[in-house]
């Protein structure tokens, strides 16, 4: 299973590196969405804002369904997911090769909109650094649920409107706990417990990818 | 007499309350070449991706490449047979090389296999060419490299000669032949029937899903 995700990942890592829409397609959509962000705000009251966090994680939402469409149409070229079929690869290792590749995407567009966010936003570059760790698990459960979401809507009519409809209840505590944690990072604040909903939620997605992967491609 | 590679009975396939293969008999021997014609929407791609672990039986029994169907994990049946369908089927950011690894990597096959494989379809000076680069032709001949990287004992083609030249055919020709001199089977499927001066198929014609000649 690991060698199969391992295997998976680098593919689909390789992949994303040459055709680069993620480097000149996607990251410069999450920029001008969290510039226009900054300028909602206004220069001088943004970074004292309780609403950067929250910006922060809706942008990376935009994003992130963006880059989960990117990640199962890799796929969707004419024959290649039945040609792929054959291989008769481990449905699991095959969501784990997909979640991390897709989370090692995320974690760069995270990190690009976190600097973003230090220079946009106006936010505390001390608080920005203290809550990338959150950051980082929040878009690795966002990852694996993308995944999950992804496998699920990919070959039905609509992929691109059905995900965000499919993913967002999914996301939603995710982003919560995630716009939590960084608020705290920021102003202070209690910031286990919503380490605990993240943690709790990236194992499960893990868990439930792992089982579910297989047969969520038969279907 | 060594065992059929394939060997269905009433074998029945329906998919969304349609009927893909109504009742299929068919026996496949060793070492054989199989061509399946039949008009558009006869059944000789569903019949192939039945035998290729794609579609499930709805009902019927049958086993292909020793792997018995419905009880036994399609999986284990994909990872028997090489299939080859009539698209692209490869990761276009990928080059031929790198595309070649990955299905290698995939099934334990040693990477030392791709010169060979390379040299024999004609591509080897284009293994670092990214695939989606590559024309129709070439991209067939990708799959048939991957499939001889893959050696399996039963090869599905789903109309392998369409987008070949001349020269593409007289070496799919002589390919096909080899592949059953070495103890493979071939089944493929044909809108006509082979225009092979060296080949020497068993015609399956089908309709309506189901096997009509021989009967």
């Amino acid at each position: 299973m690991i060698r199969v995700a391992w295997l998976v990942a680098k593919k689909d890592l390789r992949i994303e590196l040459r055709s680069r829409i993620l480097l000149w397609q996607v990251l410069p959509f999450g920029v001008l969405a969290l510039v226009l962000a900054g300028l909602a705000l206004g220069p001088v009251q943004a970074g004292h804002s309780s609403a950067a966090p929250g910006l922060f994680y809706l942008v990376t939402l935009f994003v992130t369904l963006l880059v989960i469409a990117r990640s199962q149409a890799v796929e969707e070229t004419p024959g290649t997911r039945e040609s792929i079929a054959t291989l008769g690869l481990d449905p699991a290792g095959v969501f784990l090769g997909k979640a991390l590749a897709l989370m090692v995407e995320l974690w760069v567009v995270g990190l690009v909109l976190l600097s973003g966010a230090v220079l946009l936003l106006h936010t505390a570059l001390a608080g920005t650094v203290s809550a990338l760790p959150s950051v980082l698990v929040t878009l690795g459960a966002m990852a694996a649920a993308g995944t999950l979401y992804g496998a699920l809507t990919a070959g039905l009519d609509g992929p691109a409107t059905l995900l965000p409809v499919l993913a967002l209840p999914a996301f939603a505590p995710l982003l919560v706990a995630g716009e939590r944690s960084f608020s705290a990072a920021l102003h202070g604040g209690a910031l286990w417990e919503w380490w605990v909903i993240v943690v709790v939620a990236l194992v499960s997605y893990l868990a439930v990818g792992v089982l579910l992967y297989g047969v969520l491609e038969e279907a | 007499m060594s065992e059929p590679v394939v060997r269905l009975r009433n074998a029945v396939v329906v998919t969304n309350g349609f009927p893909l293969l109504s009742g299929v008999d068919l026996e496949i021997p060793s070492q054989s070449l199989t061509v399946l014609t039949g008009a558009n929407g006869a059944g000789k791609t569903s019949l192939l991706r039945l035998l290729g672990g794609l579609l499930a039986l709805t009902s019927g029994e049958g086993q292909v490449a020793g792997v018995t169907l419905g009880t036994e994990s399609r999986r284990a049946l994909r990872r028997s047979v090489g299939w080859l369908g009539h698209e692209g089927s490869f990761y276009g950011e990928l080059t031929v090389r790198e595309n070649l690894v990955f299905a290698a990597r995939a099934l334990d096959r040693p990477l030392t296999l791709l010169p060979d494989a390379l040299e024999r379809v004609g591509l080897s000076g284009r293994a670092d060419t990214v695939t989606r680069m590559l024309s129709a032709g070439q991209r067939r001949r990708l799959g048939l490299a991957w499939l001889l990287v893959r050696r399996p004992a039963l090869w599905l083609l789903d109309e392998p000669y369409a987008s070949l030249d001349d020269s593409g055919r007289t070496f799919l020709d002589e390919l096909l032949a080899d592949v059953q001199a070495a103890g493979a089977s071939v089944v493929m499927s044909a809108h006509d029937e082979l225009r092979s001066a060296t080949l020497k198929p068993t015609i399956v014609r089908l309709a309506g899903g189901r096997i009509v000649s021989p009967s």
